[in-house]
C-alpha cells in the first residue's frame, strides 16, 4: 500500500524519466552500503594490529609486478589494505558527514523558524549572526570551533573527542544556508490564514512554529541537506587532510589521502590516489542525487 | 443581551521604513491609522455586517476583535466565551499538511482536552453538520473545491463551540452559486446554534442577505450604523449613499445608477476633518475643519444641520 502510494508519487515519475538520477542514486547507494557493510566485506581489519605485516608493506596494487591478490588496491606504509581502509574510512566519512548535517538542519531550522515567525529584534539578532558567520569561509569556522575544542578540552581526551567535535565544528559551519531558506518561506507561511486560524484558538508561538509552520517550509530544506552532506564530507575531508580531523588511528577518507600524501613523491601513488578517486565518487554520486531533488522539486523547472 | 462592545477603538500600525534608514535619511516614524475611533455593540444572536471598500479597515476591525491585534487606544469587551474565526480565502485557511479531521479537531483538542474517541466522533458531527461526509476527513484540503474547504473552515470554527463567529469575507472568493450555498449554510447553522455573527464584506448583495444591522466603514471610520432595512431603504450618510447608488438593481427601477466618484485616500495622509469631505457632494468648510461626532448613529455634519435628511 505504501510502496504503491510512493511508486505513485510524482516525485517517484520523475526519478524514472531520469537515467541520470537513478544512476547516482543507485551509486550512492553502493557507497552507502559498502560503507556499512565494511566490516563484513572488507578484505582485512585495518585497525586490527595483530593482522598486520609489515613485510606486506608498499604493496602496488594486484595488477602491477609486485601485487598480490590479496591487497587489490595495493597496501600502506604500515601493511594495511587500501580498499579495507577505504572501506572503513568511507564509514567514518558518510558518518561525520551525515551527523554534522543533522546538527546543522536542526541548528538551522530551528533559528530560520525562530527569526522569521517571531520577526522583530530576534530575527535581527538571528540574521545578523548569520550575516557575519557568512562573510567567513565555512572552512574557517570549522577550523575556529575545532581550534577552541582542541585547546579546551584535555589532551588525553581527544582522540577520543575528535570525531564529536569534527561534527560540531563543521555542523555549526553550515547552519546559515538552512536558517536563511527556513526563515524566508517561514516568512510567507506566517502570512497565511490558517497560521492565524491557530492564533484564534489561543495556540502558543512553539507550538504553531513547530506544527503548522515547520511541515510546510520543509521542502526545500531536504534539497539543501542533500547537497549538504557532499559539501559535509568534502570539509571533513578537508579538515582531516589539514590534520586537525580525525586521528590517523581512524582514518577517514581525507586522512588516508594525508597520509598518502607523503608517499606521492617516492612512487607510492596508490596509498592516495585510490582514497581520493573513493571520495570523488562519494561525493558525485550525492551531489548529483542532490541536484536531481532540487531539480525535481522545483516547479519552475519542469 | 450585548455580546460585544467597542469604544473608541484604534489601530495604528508602523509602516516607517528601517530605523538606519530613517536616521540617515532623517524621514519621521511614520503610522497608518487603519481603525479610527469606532464603537458599537453587539447584541446576543443577531447578524453585524461590517460593509466598506477596500482599505477601509473592515478586516483589521475583524483582527481586533479575534484578538490577533491589540487595539493601539480604545476597550473592547466581550462578555462571551469563545470567538472563532472564518477567513476569506479557503485555500490559505487550512494548512495543507494536515488531514482535514486534524484541522477539525485542534480546537476541541486543544481548548477543551477531550478523549480521542470523543474527539473523533465529535469531528464526525462536525463535518456532517456542515454537509460534508465524516468520511471525509481522511482526505487533504487539497482534494476539496473552494466551497468545501469554507464548509470544513466552518467546521473548524464549530469545534471552538463559539459565542460569536466573525466571519472576513467568507464568500468574496467562491462562485456566486457556491456562495449562496454557504450564506443558506451559515444562517441555518445561526438559527440551529443561536451564534452571533459579525460579518465582514464589501458585497451589499450579500449584506443585504444575512445581516440584522449595517455598519458602514470609511478610512477605518464607522460612518453610519443601522438597521439592515432602513440602511438599504433609507441610507442618510453621504458615502453610505454613493456606495447604495452603485449597487446594479435588478428591477431597472428607472433610478440612475451613479458610479462611486474618487477613490478612497491615501490612509497615510487622511483629510482632515471628515475623512470623506474631498469625495462629498455636500462638503462645505465645516467639514474640512471639523471632525463629525457620530449622532444618532450617522457621522456626518450635512446631516447634523438639517441640511440633508
Amino acid at each position: 500500500m505504501f510502496l504503491k502510494r510512493a511508486w505513485d508519487h510524482e516525485l517517484a515519475w520523475h526519478f524514472r524519466r531520469s537515467p541520470v538520477a537513478i544512476a547516482a542514486a543507485l551509486l550512492t547507494l553502493a557507497c552507502v552500503g559498502a560503507a556499512l557493510l565494511a566490516p563484513w566485506i572488507a578484505p582485512q581489519d585495518p585497525f586490527n594490529v595483530a593482522v598486520l605485516d609489515l613485510n606486506e608493506a608498499f604493496l602496488p596494487p594486484a595488477w602491477l609486478p609486485g601485487g598480490k591478490a590479496a591487497f587489490l588496491l595495493g597496501s600502506d606504509n604500515q601493511g594495511r589494505d587500501i580498499l579495507s581502509t577505504i572501506l572503513y574510512g568511507a564509514r567514518i566519512s558518510l558518518g561525520v558527514g551525515l551527523a554534522s548535517v543533522a546538527l546543522a538542519l536542526v541548528l538551522g531550522v530551528s533559528a530560520g523558524l525562530a527569526a522569521g515567525y517571531l520577526g522583530g529584534r530576534t530575527d535581527a539578532l538571528i540574521m545578523r549572526i548569520a550575516d557575519v558567520q557568512l562573510s567567513f569561509p565555512a572552512i574557517l569556522i570549522a577550523l575556529l570551533v575545532d581550534g577552541v575544542a582542541r585547546v579546551a578540552l584535555p589532551a588525553s581526551s581527544q582522540d577520543r573527542i575528535a570525531i564529536p567535535v569534527l561534527v560540531l565544528s563543521i555542523g555549526f559551519a553550515g547552519w546559515v544556508q538552512y536558517a536563511r531558506a527556513v526563515r524566508g518561506s517561514t516568512l510567507v507561511e506566517r502570512q497565511k490564514e490558517y497560521v492565524q486560524a491557530a492564533r484564534v484558538i489561543g495556540r502558543s508561538p512553539l507550538a504553531i512554529m513547530a506544527e503548522h509552520v515547520l511541515p510546510n517550509v520543509l521542502g526545500p530544506v531536504l534539497v539543501i541537506a542533500t547537497i549538504h552532506i557532499a559539501t559535509a564530507i568534502i570539509t571533513e575531508a578537508t579538515l582531516s587532510f589539514l590534520g586537525v580531523g580525525v586521528p590517523a588511528t581512524q582514518p577517514s577518507l581525507g586522512t588516508l589521502i594525508r597520509v598518502g600524501n607523503e608517499f606521492l613523491y617516492s612512487g607510492e601513488w596508490w596509498i592516495t590516489v585510490f582514497p581520493g578517486a573513493a571520495l570523488v565518487v562519494l561525493v558525485l554520486s550525492v551531489n548529483l542525487v542532490g541536484d536531481w531533488l532540487r531539480d525535481a522539486l522545483n516547479p519552475r523547472l519542469r | 443581551m450585548t455580546l460585544l462592545e467597542l469604544d473608541g477603538v484604534t489601530r495604528d500600525f508602523d509602516v516607517s521604513r528601517r530605523w538606519l534608514n530613517r536616521l540617515l535619511e532623517g524621514e519621521p516614524r511614520r503610522l497608518l491609522r487603519a481603525v479610527d475611533g469606532v464603537s458599537f455593540s453587539l447584541e446576543r444572536g443577531e447578524t453585524l455586517a461590517l460593509v466598506g471598500e477596500s482599505g477601509s479597515g473592515k478586516s483589521t476591525l475583524a483582527r481586533l476583535i479575534a484578538g490577533l491585534y491589540r487595539p493601539t487606544q480604545g476597550r473592547i469587551a466581550f462578555h462571551g466565551k469563545r470567538v472563532q474565526m472564518i477567513f476569506q480565502d479557503p485555500y490559505a485557511s487550512l494548512n495543507p499538511r494536515w488531514r482535514v479531521r486534524e484541522i477539525v479537531a485542534e480546537p476541541i483538542r486543544v481548548l477543551f482536552r477531550r478523549s480521542t474517541a470523543e474527539t473523533c466522533s465529535k469531528v464526525g458531527e462536525l463535518l456532517l453538520q456542515v454537509g460534508l461526509s465524516p468520511e471525509d476527513g481522511e482526505k487533504y484540503p487539497h482534494q476539496f473545491s473552494g466551497g468545501q474547504r469554507q464548509r470544513i473552515s466552518i467546521a473548524r470554527a464549530l469545534a471552538g463551540e463559539p459565542d460569536l463567529l466573525i466571519c472576513d469575507e467568507p464568500t468574496s472568493a467562491l462562485d456566486v452559486s457556491v456562495q449562496a450555498q454557504i450564506l443558506n449554510l451559515m444562517s441555518e447553522l445561526q438559527r440551529r446554534l443561536s451564534l452571533t455573527y459579525l460579518f465582514i464584506s464589501h458585497n451589499l448583495a450579500v449584506v443585504s442577505q444575512v445581516a440584522d444591522r449595517v455598519g458602514v466603514l470609511y478610512l477605518g471610520r464607522l460612518v453610519e450604523l443601522a438597521s439592515a432595512s432602513e440602511l438599504f431603504t433609507r441610507p442618510r450618510h453621504p458615502y453610505t449613499r454613493m456606495l447604495m447608488d452603485a449597487v446594479p438593481d435588478i428591477e431597472i427601477s428607472g433610478r440612475a445608477r451613479t458610479p462611486v466618484a474618487g477613490e478612497v485616500p491615501n490612509p497615510l495622509a487622511p483629510p482632515s476633518g471628515c475623512a470623506f469631505h474631498p469625495r462629498c457632494p455636500y462638503a462645505y468648510d465645516r467639514c474640512v475643519a471639523e471632525r463629525p461626532p457620530s449622532l444618532d448613529r450617522v457621522a456626518c455634519h450635512a446631516i447634523e444641520e438639517g441640511r440633508i435628511s
